[in-house]
């Protein structure tokens, strides 16, 4: 403040965000946790686009990716257990000036969040969602996720799950308003952080789902796809993300998909053999909440109080009793 | 007072006893007749107050009817409390007890804070609708009734023997009955009667309280200004045909005389009292899920929020619609949550995330009857302890209760500012009663004060701290999203004071320690309640909420009575403002007075190991260290002024024998 305005100005030219600037404390993750990867990526897209730190903020739930907040040298809300969605709504309706990003997970946002993940969908807000899906609940101990493959072990069920999992990607090309859905997983780091990119650049609500291994409870479950490149199909399109020529090398299952097309987005998803990875789906041309219901102008408090009386004179009666009555 | 003159005038007319009488109408509204006193022989009695009651099947417009009467009385000068009599279904089966729909209005020469005893005259649009008020006492004795008479005369045999079952059982009772053709005199104007046999009936009222048309047609074209010219010509139509008919026919004119009102009145229901409280306010965020019966004033803000910049945002749920209201708060200005119980409970973990971050937000509580869904439509005061202590762990917020209609606004004015003082969550208990009632209230100055302050961008000091609790106050600086330097991560775990996850045994304390204080910092600023009646005598009445005026009613004609009996009425319930400990020494006894549950000590299975005192007793018990007595009623309509006033004689005389 003791400097002049113009060296401000200056100033602010000048500055550079480094990716130091986004970090905040030390990951408490476990070794070899997928998110780790996830936080990587996002530190590197802040830096890319250079997001003034503190006009961005990191929300999610509960559970191990939901600490992610925490790491990040940014506005954060590190709140309750499925609630991460309308609290980021929240944020936005009044706020579009700030980047708002969700963090959640498979039982954060695919069950006890789930009506929450629905309707973000349908009103289709400008945020970014990373859902960090490891099929477990580890921040709980070990108990089976809505994600989690039929028949694996946890501590709910000892004798394997009985239900097939929920597919996430599918769920949310279901709904009429879906604008954006994509699937990464943390062992391609390239193509996390280009998709984490696109769902950034996207306007409305990006949903990213990271496959994302936890080597504490569920450690073997992407083995097959990890150490099996053919078992993966990578997805590429002058609208959606490119393949470095070093990745097409390794990963020889490649489809030019169009974002647009939805129906073909849907096939895609519908399996695992091969596990899709890329943006599925894009509409640009979807409506945001937050536009459908901004102020039209600028409420000065002359305009307030303007129309707080015209509020009074509907309801505003004139006796006409006398006080002699 | 009334039931005097009542009395005077029904003996007098007991000679010609018009009982069951038929009238014959004109066959046009007489216009030369129009604004004249009535039949020559209908002498004009002046009354202080009378108690109307408009009902009919669902849907036939006796609310419409009976709001509009009251909002005409109001802008002749009277005092005036109107509360709906609404069913739970929307269309209930017709001519069912259960249907039963209208409004009750209350109309004085004074100031009306109450819905009052029982009805002095009614109107009813079938038989049955009115048996379910007869059998609910709303009727006083010597009651006028007036009823449609189209059913006499029904094809089917059912209805006629219903009806006249009916009529005669109003007899025995004592009710005096006038058979009125409402259908037939309506058929005169309009095709189908059961629109616009609501605004004959107005004109009847109008005619026989000698209201003045002109204002009658004002408030009808004022309140269908949204529909055709055709149809408030038709409605004003009708309005002079029900006025001229009265006139012509009836031998019943009365005339309560204005109070001293002069100043400019808003006449609005709780609910639309709250919503205006929310524009006025500075709040630019109602975050909300569809609930009875908070959500007329979501429908009212819905209309118009936008003109102050603010949004309604229907949520997929009660948990969601908080959860908005929150992040709406953290990064900008204090917003809004509006529910009912069911919602309230839905959103406790919700709203102790608010509390454990320190965020602003107002929640309001419309209170219905509970637990479960209890019900939906009717008045219970059933959370004041769920508001106070609901959530786990240690939760302080404000709460506080508007206990009238003028209250409903100038609380969320209050609720908001103490929330963004506090940085914490303040619960606005109001109820299903305050909600649907009307009560004139004088036009507010509009302040510039209330508004919110503009969002603070600046930069914060590098190295503060987003907690950095004050030792004595527990107050903290917010920093909201935008803010440069102010980056942290807000938690809902427990925390230090730079919001980080707190691992050291010594860190939990201190922040419950400080949230805590924050609530002792507030009551600081809080008044002591003033006392109503005496300052000391025999017995004290504390209350809260929505039954301020029937309480006070009661202490007035006791009072009236000769006996030394006053009452307290607290609009903050914590934290509780102080010198009340003095107050309750002052009295031989205290008692409180609410609609939630008490057990009556004189039962059976009942001992003071075993007796479960209303929430407010429980309160003040803990509190006071003073042997409290509660009377209550769960009844789900509000607590009527002569109930008080029985239970008030009844414990007197307990302690006298």
């Amino acid at each position: 403040m003791d400097k002049p305005l113009t060296e401000c100005a200056l100033k602010l030219l000048d500055e550079e965000y480094t990716l130091d600037d986004y970090k905040g404390l030390v990951p408490r993750w476990c070794t070899g946790c997928g998110d780790n990867a996830i936080l990587a990526a996002v530190q590197r897209l802040c830096r890319d686009e250079q997001l003034p730190p503190e006009k961005t903020v990191f929300v999610s739930g509960i559970g191990c990716s939901s600490r992610f907040p925490h790491y990040m040298h940014t506005y954060g809300f590190h709140g309750l257990h499925g609630r991460a969605m309308p609290v980021a709504e929240g944020i936005k309706m009044r706020r579009p000036d700030l980047n708002v990003f969700v963090i959640t997970g498979d039982g954060d946002c695919c069950s006890i969040g789930t009506a929450h993940w629905i309707h973000a969908i349908r009103y289709n807000m400008n945020i970014t969602v990373l859902m960090h899906d490891n099929g477990i609940y580890g921040l709980t101990k070990n108990q089976a996720s809505p994600t989690s493959p039929l028949g694996i072990t946890s501590r709910t069920t000892p004798g394997g799950t009985y239900l097939e999992p929920i597919n996430p990607v599918s769920v949310s090309l279901g709904i009429r308003n879906v604008s954006f859905v994509a699937q990464a997983v943390d062992w391609i780091p390239e193509m996390l952080h280009d998709i984490i990119a696109e769902a950034f650049h996207h306007k409305g609500f990006s949903f990213v789902r990271i496959l994302q291994r936890c080597p504490e409870f569920l450690d073997h479950r992407f083995d097959d796809w990890v150490q099996e490149p053919d078992w993966m199909l990578l997805l590429h399109h002058e609208n959606g993300v490119r393949i470095s020529p070093d990745l097409a090398k390794i990963y020889r299952n490649q489809e030019q998909h169009d974002p647009s097309d939805r129906n073909r987005a849907r096939e895609i998803a519908s399996t695992n053999h091969p596990m899709p990875v890329g943006v599925l789906y894009r509409d640009p041309g979807m409506p945001c909440y937050e536009d459908l219901r901004k102020p039209d102008r600028l409420y000065t408090p002359d305009i307030v109080k303007a129309a707080i009386e015209e509020e009074f004179d509907k309801f505003t009666i004139h006796p006409t009793g006398h006080p002699t009555g | 007072m009334s039931t005097q003159a009542l009395k005077k005038e029904h003996a007098k007319k007991q000679a010609r006893r018009p009982a069951a009488k038929k009238a014959k109408g004109p066959s046009r509204p007489d216009k030369s007749r129009r604004g004249q006193s009535g039949p020559e022989d209908t002498p004009v009695v002046t009354m202080k107050e009378h108690i109307i009651e408009i009902v009919s099947d669902s849907g036939e417009g006796a609310q419409r009817c009976g709001q509009a009467f009251g909002a005409i009385a109001a802008r002749m000068g009277n005092g005036v409390w109107t509360a709906e009599i609404i069913p739970a279904e929307i269309q209930p089966p017709a001519r069912s007890a259960a249907g039963a729909s209208g409004n009750r209005i209350r109309v004085a020469s004074h100031r009306v804070t109450n819905w009052g005893d029982e009805d002095d005259l009614i109107v009813a649009f079938n038989e049955q609708v009115l048996l379910s008020r007869l059998e609910e006492g709303e009727l006083r004795p010597g009651c006028i009734v007036l009823l449609e008479d189209k059913w006499r005369t029904d094809n089917d045999p059912e209805i006629v023997a219903a009806f006249t079952e009916t009529v005669e059982r109003l007899l025995v009772d004592d009710c005096r009955v006038y058979e009125i053709p409402m259908e037939t005199e309506c058929l005169k104007y309009v095709p189908d009667p059961r629109r616009g046999k609501n605004m004959f009936v107005l004109g009847l009222l109008c005619g026989i309280y000698s209201l003045d048309l002109d204002i009658a047609r004002e408030q009808i074209a004022f309140a269908f200004a949204k529909k055709d010219q055709a149809i408030i010509d038709n409605n004003i139509l009708l309005l002079e045909a029900g006025h001229d008919w009265a006139e012509t026919n009836l031998d019943i004119k009365f005339r309560i005389p204005p109070s001293d009102v002069s100043k400019p009145q808003i006449v609005v229901n709780g609910n639309i009292a709250l919503g205006l409280g929310v524009m006025a306010s500075g709040m630019e965020v109602c975050a909300m899920y569809p609930i009875t019966p908070a959500t007329s004033a979501s429908h009212y803000l819905s209309e118009v929020f936008q003109n102050v910049g603010g949004v309604v945002h229907q949520a997929e749920d009660e948990i969601a619609a908080c959860a908005f209201a929150i992040g709406s708060s953290y990064a900008g200005k204090c917003a809004v949550t509006i529910t009912s119980g069911p919602g309230f409970a839905l959103k406790q973990e919700t709203i102790g995330l608010a509390v454990m971050t320190e965020i602003p937000l107002v929640v309001v509580n419309v209170q219905r009857g509970g637990p479960s869904t209890g019900l939906p439509t009717k008045v219970e005061q059933g959370d004041l302890l769920f508001a106070c202590f609901g959530g786990h762990g240690d939760n302080p917020k404000v709460v506080m209760a508007p206990s009238d209609i003028e209250d409903c606004f100038y609380s969320m004015i209050t609720a908001r500012k103490i929330a963004e003082a506090f940085n914490m969550v303040v619960v606005v208990l109001s109820d299903a009663s305050l909600a649907s009632s009307q009560q004139p209230f004088p036009r507010p100055n509009v302040s510039e004060d209330w508004l919110a302050p503009p969002v603070d961008q600046s930069a914060v000091p590098e190295g503060a701290m987003p907690y950095d609790w004050d030792s004595r106050t527990g107050l903290a600086r917010r920093f909201i999203p935008g803010q440069p330097n102010g980056m942290h991560c807000l938690t809902g775990l427990a925390h230090d004071r730079r919001s980080r996850v707190a691992y050291d045994p010594d860190i939990n304390q201190e922040g419950i320690l400080h949230r805590s204080r924050k609530l002792a910092a507030f009551q600081k600023t809080l008044k002591a309640p003033d006392v109503f009646g005496g300052d000391e005598g025999d017995l004290l009445i504390v209350g809260w909420g929505g039954t301020r005026g029937a309480i006070e009613e009661a202490i007035e004609r006791l009072r009236a009575d000769g006996h030394k009996v006053s009452s307290l009425h607290l609009t903050f319930l914590q934290p509780m403002p102080p010198g009340i400990k003095e107050v309750l020494e002052r009295f031989d006894r205290v008692m409180t007075v609410e609609s939630n549950w008490s057990d009556a000590a004189d039962d059976d299975i009942i001992d003071e190991d075993n007796r479960r005192y209303s929430e407010l007793a429980w309160l003040l018990r803990a509190r006071y260290l003073v042997d409290i007595d509660c009377w209550s009623e769960v009844r789900g309509q509000p607590i009527k002024p002569g109930a008080i006033v029985r239970a008030i004689r009844e414990r007197l005389q307990r302690k006298g024998s």
